[in-house]
């Protein structure tokens, strides 16, 4: 594949390229293009080298980044990848966020702009490494060309270029113009540098975008102010798959500021007014009847009743079999079983919901906190009927994503259709905490039943799993489920290598789902259905271990022999996390290990339980095998961030559903974790430089279980569900 | 309409007495570094200063606030960000996606006037706001980093081992 500058003398802003598409762009026919981009423009316009890298005359080097930043750090993390390809000085290095139109104006250059699955860093990191390495060869290759010396003679150390023999020096800001002019190297033909020699990538080093997040200066989306600018908010019908059936607007039409009533579809309304206090107000006081429908009569007794009835059900939506486990179990020396569930929770992003679209005769744009850019373009120019090249989505950093901002984009539609009545008008449609933790895509509900058989020597020799529960296939991306199959569902669970594989070897093993779909909306949310099932296989595997008499960690080696990653990381989180060792009275220790998102995590907890059932979590520990290391202080800061997130759950969250709608609201009673309940974390990372996993969303899996296994050392009983806090533990 | 003195200056405002002073900074009056969460005093993305003390301005109404009454935004805590807490959590890198860090620096610097050297109990029982990323250990180390008590107290920096 090549990449080929063909007109050398035009200003950046005119130059055409060829692209080799399978190289940037995950694969298709070579595409021409020619449309610039904003660092490549105007009167400290940069000299753009390949795609990623614009390098300006003071020696400032901007590296573009394609994924959405939510806190991850991943604007820092790529940087660094490219930074480190480039040759670059860190300290002059700027960042520039590509938006969805430019992204589809050059024929998706820039690859996938979707930011999910804890894929930013590693499904991108070959071709952005590639595009810091083409860039680097090009400013060398000007350097020598004017110097008049091969270009295997010149060193280059951040950003300056030598020639040792005749002790010439020059920098990038120098000779980028005279690069810009050359043929650029094709990406794929680039040996890239040994992750072990790296300089700036895989250093700890600071992140770039704190300093605005210190002072209040970083505008997210639900900040924006744009001229002529009106405030909507919006009430959906509380019972999912209820409507709208009628709204009084005279009720509140001569209210402060509000400019108008707005229908959303057929299913919710929204009161559009100068500000989003005064449409919030009227919204209040606006009489709203629902067509409620059927839905109403849903609880939580009838949706724990339906998805019980998959656990003793034949069929299944996928499974993995492996020797005959039911039989296995059936002339075992000793069973055991036990059934476990979680509920609904959702992801109570710090930034509401929002978005803020303008419409006129021929263009339609967005602002919006987004995980998937090109899914906001789409949606935006779907709802619109605008067609796409005419649409344009800006980048605004995430007050928090954890998977509700992927691919649904409910909030960038509803605020096209309000829109809609408001022609030229930018709108700001913002949902209330309320609002937005009514219609979230949840966590799914599930419930999973096991049978496990031990032999004479006490050794697991058969394991039927039965995962029951709701699919986010079914509700999303029904596409996914040839013949009905998800094993989506059945995440940890698989046998394949490489992304979530179970890390067991059981001579008889039987894991089923069973598909039992609810009314309300599902959706992926921080490790996903790694949740569930980490805490159901390694709460069952801790109840198999304890009824061997043998201890728990011994127990789980015995059966990884063939996982030596799983195994590793596992050992990492046992000796850093003092297994075995004493520890203070009334302390209890437990353990777990689970793979997502293509990495290995374990974890210990040291756990107490008063006499009044109280739970604290001192101290976890959790090691993490995610192949390479971009940035190890951001991966400390994800873990960290993934024990919140998991605690929380585990501890206190749960969103219950009466009369077919949520009944937690806010944060009064959707629970959190704050700051004294925070047990002090430590990060074992133990790379093995051979694959890329994900970062963002692995560990989260093994928090559950392992401070459920602690609570199991300390009470003497073990929890069957989630979360703790409904649990009658002493 | 309402007078308030917001990081030094008089601001008059159009706007209805039982306003959220959350809105009216937002909205009438334009700092936007003060952020909604809850608006219920939940989770203390909106805290702000008054008269030196820390107030979750989301729930407090516009009309009970005095024109004489100083409120102190994020926006005003410090010049260049140059306030012991704002340093402290730049040096640790504190935020992530740092939408809830206006009101954590705000609880922070509040903290700090009344207990300099804050234990980590006293910094248990002030630091109540929501961080969904999860950032409270750096949290409670830039706390003791800005009160001085050492690189990070008792918990130090992430902790990372590898």
């Amino acid at each position: 594949m090549t990449k080929t500058i063909h007109d050398t003398t035009a200003p950046v802003s005119r130059r055409k390229f060829i692209v080799g598409s399978a190289a940037v762009a995950g694969g298709g026919l070579a595409l021409g293009f020619d449309v610039p981009l904003g660092a490549a423009q105007g009167q400290n316009a940069g000299n753009e080298l390949g795609i990623w890298v614009v390098v300006r005359p003071n020696n400032d080097c901007v590296i573009r980044i394609a994924r959405s930043e939510m806190g991850q750090g991943t604007i820092t993390g790529l940087a660094q990848l490219v930074a480190e390809e480039l040759e670059c000085d860190w300290q002059r290095v700027k960042t520039e966020g590509l938006l969805p139109g430019q992204n589809l104006a050059r024929k998706r250059a820039w690859g996938n702009m979707s930011t999910g699955g804890s894929q930013g860093i590693r499904q991108s990191q070959d071709y952005v490494r590639r595009g810091g390495a083409v860039a680097r060869m090009m400013l060398l290759q000007a350097a020598a060309n004017e110097w008049g010396v091969p270009v295997g003679e010149l060193t280059v150390s951040k950003g300056t270029i030598s020639h040792a023999a005749s002790k010439r020096q020059t920098t990038y800001g120098r000779v980028a113009a005279a690069a810009v002019k050359l043929t650029p190297p094709d990406p794929k033909s680039i040996k890239l540098k040994d992750p072990k020699s790296w300089t700036i990538a895989g250093k700890p080093l600071k992140r770039l975008d704190t300093a605005a997040k210190l002072n209040g200066s970083l505008v997210y989306a639900i900040d924006l102010k744009l001229p002529g600018m009106l405030n909507a908010a919006i009430k959906d019908c509380p019972v999912y798959g209820g409507k709208l059936r009628s709204f009084d607007e005279a009720k509140v039409a001569k209210l402060p500021g509000v400019r108008k009533v707005v229908r959303v579809k057929d299913t919710a309304v929204a009161v559009v007014a100068d500000t989003w206090w005064q449409a919030k107000t009227a919204l209040d006081a606006l009489p709203i009847v629902w067509d409620e429908g059927e839905n109403a009569k849903v609880s939580d007794a009838t949706i724990a009743q339906h998805i019980a009835t998959g656990l003793t059900a034949t069929e299944t939506n996928g499974d993995r079999r492996e020797g005959d486990a039911l039989a296995a179990i059936a002339g075992a020396a000793k069973k055991i079983e036990a059934t476990y569930s979680t509920p609904f929770l959702s992801h109570a992003c710090m930034e509401v919901m929002n978005a803020t679209v303008r419409l006129t005769a021929d263009k339609a744009e967005c602002w919006t906190p987004t995980q998937n850019l090109e899914a906001s373009l789409a949606a935006l120019s779907s709802e619109s009927g605008v067609p796409l090249g005419q649409c344009e989505v800006y980048r605004h950093d995430l007050g928090g994503g954890f998977g509700r901002r992927g691919g649904t984009q409910d909030y960038v539609r509803k605020a096209v259709t309000v829109a809609k009545e408001f022609p030229g008008i930018p709108i700001k449609l913002i949902w209330s905490r309320e609002e937005d933790q009514t219609h979230d895509f949840f966590r799914p509900i599930s419930m999973a039943k096991f049978s496990a058989g031990l032999d004479e020597k006490n050794n697991l020799v058969g394991l039927h799993v039965r995962v029951s529960g709701q699919s986010i296939n079914a509700h999303l991306n029904p596409a996914a489920m040839a013949g009905g199959r998800d094993m989506r569902q059945l995440q940890g669970f698989w046998a394949e290598a490489g992304d979530a594989q179970m890390g067991y070897t059981v001579p008889n093993l039987l894991v089923e789902y069973a598909m039992r779909n609810t009314h309300v909306p599902v959706g992926p949310w921080r490790g996903v259905n790694t949740n569930q099932n980490g805490y159901y296989l390694e709460c069952f595997i801790e109840e198999v271990a304890r009824a061997s008499g043998r201890d728990s960690l011994e127990f789980r080696r015995a059966m990884m022999s063939k996982h030596p990653k799983h195994l590793a990381v596992l050992n990492a989180a046992a000796e850093k996390g003092d297994w075995g060792k004493p520890l203070p009275p009334g302390v209890h220790r437990g353990i777990a290990q689970f793979m997502g998102y293509g990495s290995y995590s374990a974890a210990t907890a040291e756990v107490s339980v008063d006499k009044a059932g109280n739970v604290k979590v001192h101290r976890m520990v959790l090691a993490l095998n995610c192949g390479h290391i971009a940035n190890p202080d951001q991966i400390a800061a994800q873990v960290e961030g993934s024990v919140v997130y998991g605690l929380s759950a585990t501890l206190f969250g749960e969103c219950p559903v009466a009369n077919g709608r949520m009944t937690s609201l806010n944060f009064d009673t959707y629970r959190m974790l704050r700051l004294a309940e925070m047990p002090k974390v430590e990060t074992v990372t133990v790379p093995t430089y051979d694959f890329w996993g994900g970062v963002g969303e692995p560990t989260i899996c093994v928090v559950a279980p392992a401070v459920i296994n602690a609570i199991f050392t300390a009470t003497g009983k073990p929890v069957r569900s989630l979360p703790v806090k409904n649990v009658k533990l002493v | 309409m309402a007078r308030l003195n917001i990081n030094g200056q008089n601001r008059d405002v159009q706007v209805a007495a039982d306003t959220p002073l959350l809105w009216v900074i937002r909205e009438q009056v334009g700092l936007t570094g003060t952020k909604y969460g809850c608006g219920v005093a939940q989770c203390g993305s909106c805290s702000v200063h008054i008269n030196g003390e820390l107030v979750r301005s989301c729930s407090m109404r516009v009309g009970d606030v005095r024109p004489t009454d100083k409120i102190v935004t994020i926006e005003g805590l410090s010049r260049n960000s140059s306030h012991p807490v704002q340093r402290a959590w730049a040096a640790i890198d504190v935020p992530q996606c740092g939408y809830c860090q206006s009101g954590q620096i705000m609880a922070a610097a509040a903290l700090l006037r009344k207990k300099p050297r804050p234990t980590d109990a006293d910094i248990d029982e002030a630091m109540t706001n929501i961080c969904r990323c999860g950032t409270y250990q750096r949290i409670r180390a830039a706390v003791h980093m800005a009160a001085g008590n050492g690189n990070g107290g008792s918990v130090g920096r992430g902790n990372r081992k590898s």
